[in-house]
């Protein structure tokens, strides 16, 4: 027994040490946007799968009015004070073949109107029932950019930027919105227009869109450079 | 007399010890991400008796302001997580490791059923619109993430009780989970 036990507890002794060292090296490999690399490969084959799995036709529940309560705010990146709201206009860009459209308020208002009570999921773990209303960002596509691979939105002062698949950008429930709970918005929740979609965490849900670009490369996203997953997908 | 007998099979072994360092990972980056949102707490209105968690556990732990860091490391265990929790399962279950007495089977039948509810409610949590139909089954999302923190809860209350009784059972046992054999009576070894 004691030959055994010792032969055995040098082989625990060496699967622990063999376990903390593993731990240590994927703590510490290079940091590849605020996360070890290693973790990071992990997070875009979570991606890879998630993207696979995606359907247009998996639709977030939807709930009555009476689950609605009053908007949190929360995140003001991109929102600079000096903004003129009168002189607002969305500019639309296609890098895959260098096309631009601008178009007004009333352009996106006068697309089909969609009003949707959707949860809004916090990365952070809190989400709130909200009444969204305004045109679905498909629409937008197939005018300008049905052959991109990817969309990225930015703020006018290009303080806060995010990027979509393709995908989730034409899913159902993603929105151009520009109501909020029956009122505007007003200009700490993103007036005059912000995205709302329920296939990703609030994180990608951009307040005050200034760019919208069609592109086939993968557009860089604001707290995916500070350690969240790029994909954000929920 | 006494004589060597062998105990638990060295998959066990491995399933069993993997699963205590994987899950300790687990609980670290699960404690990185509910400190975003640290809602629950054991009180009636406005009493509250203990609150998840104290401001000096956070920072005797280090565990504030590291939200995106433990996404990546829950996201990236979860899948030893799962491989090796579902071999422990099945190898348990279609070896003659099963054999243990009636409240021992109990607790693990338990433990096993509160991995499988780690498992769905983490998934519902994870993918609330493509696995709408599992979230809603849970209760909806914040119920499921209720459900995730106190599965967890129970795991540390479990862990507690697991060490009493390892302890209360002797070092014969504990060695047995890390050789594989335990030294029983001579008697009693040829009777098995």
């Amino acid at each position: 027994m004691r030959i055994r036990s010792r032969r055995s507890f040098l082989k625990a002794g060496a699967a622990v040490l063999g376990g903390v060292g593993s731990f240590h090296w994927l703590r510490t490999r290079r940091h590849d946007d605020g996360v070890p690399w290693p973790l990071r490969r992990v997070l875009e084959t979570n991606e890879q799968l998630a993207r696979d799995y995606f359907s247009a036709s998996h639709l977030a529940p939807t709930f009555p009015e009476s689950m609605v309560s009053l908007a949190r705010e929360n995140g003001g990146e991109g929102l600079s004070r000096d903004f003129d709201i009168r002189s607002w206009t969305l500019k639309v860009v296609s890098s895959v073949h260098s096309r631009r459209l601008e178009m007004t308020l009333d352009d996106i208002k006068r697309l089909p109107r969609v009003e949707m009570v959707t949860e809004l999921h916090c990365i952070e773990g809190w989400s709130q029932v909200v009444h969204w209303t305004g045109a679905r960002l498909s629409n937008l596509v197939a005018e300008a950019g049905s052959d991109a691979r990817y969309v990225g939105m930015e703020t006018p002062d290009g303080g806060y930027y995010v990027g979509l698949d393709m995908a989730s950008a034409v899913h159902p429930q993603t929105l151009l919105c520009y109501e909020m709970n029956g009122r505007e918005l007003t200009p700490e929740h993103g007036a005059p227009l912000r995205l709302a979609t329920p296939v990703k965490y609030g994180i990608k849900n951009i307040k005050r869109i200034g760019t919208v670009l069609f592109t086939n490369t993968r557009p860089p996203d604001f707290w995916a450079e500070r350690g969240y997953d790029w994909y954000a997908g929920l | 007399m006494k004589k060597l007998q062998s105990r638990h099979a060295l998959a066990i072994r491995c399933f069993h010890w993997i699963n205590f360092a994987v899950l300790a990972v687990m609980i670290w980056s699960g404690l990185l991400i509910y400190w975003a949102n640290d809602v629950y707490r054991i009180g009636i209105g406005p009493f509250t008796l203990f609150k998840f968690f104290p401001e000096s556990f956070y920072s005797t732990f280090n565990i504030g302001f590291r939200l995106a860091e433990g996404m990546s490391w829950h996201f990236t265990f979860m899948w030893l997580f799962a491989i090796n929790g579902f071999l422990y399962i099945s190898y348990t279950v279609f070896s003659r490791d099963w054999r243990y007495g009636g409240i021992q089977q109990f607790a693990y039948l338990t433990i096993i059923f509160m991995g499988a509810g780690s498992l769905f409610t983490g998934l519902a949590v994870y993918k609330p619109t493509q696995l709408a139909w599992l979230t809603s089954l849970l209760g909806g999302y914040q119920f499921a993430r209720f459900e995730h923190f106190w599965l967890t809860v129970g795991y540390a209350l479990f862990f507690c009780v697991h060490i009493v009784q390892v302890t209360r059972a002797g070092w014969n046992n504990f060695r047995s989970m890390i050789t594989g054999y335990e030294l029983v009576e001579a008697e009693k070894a040829s009777g098995d």
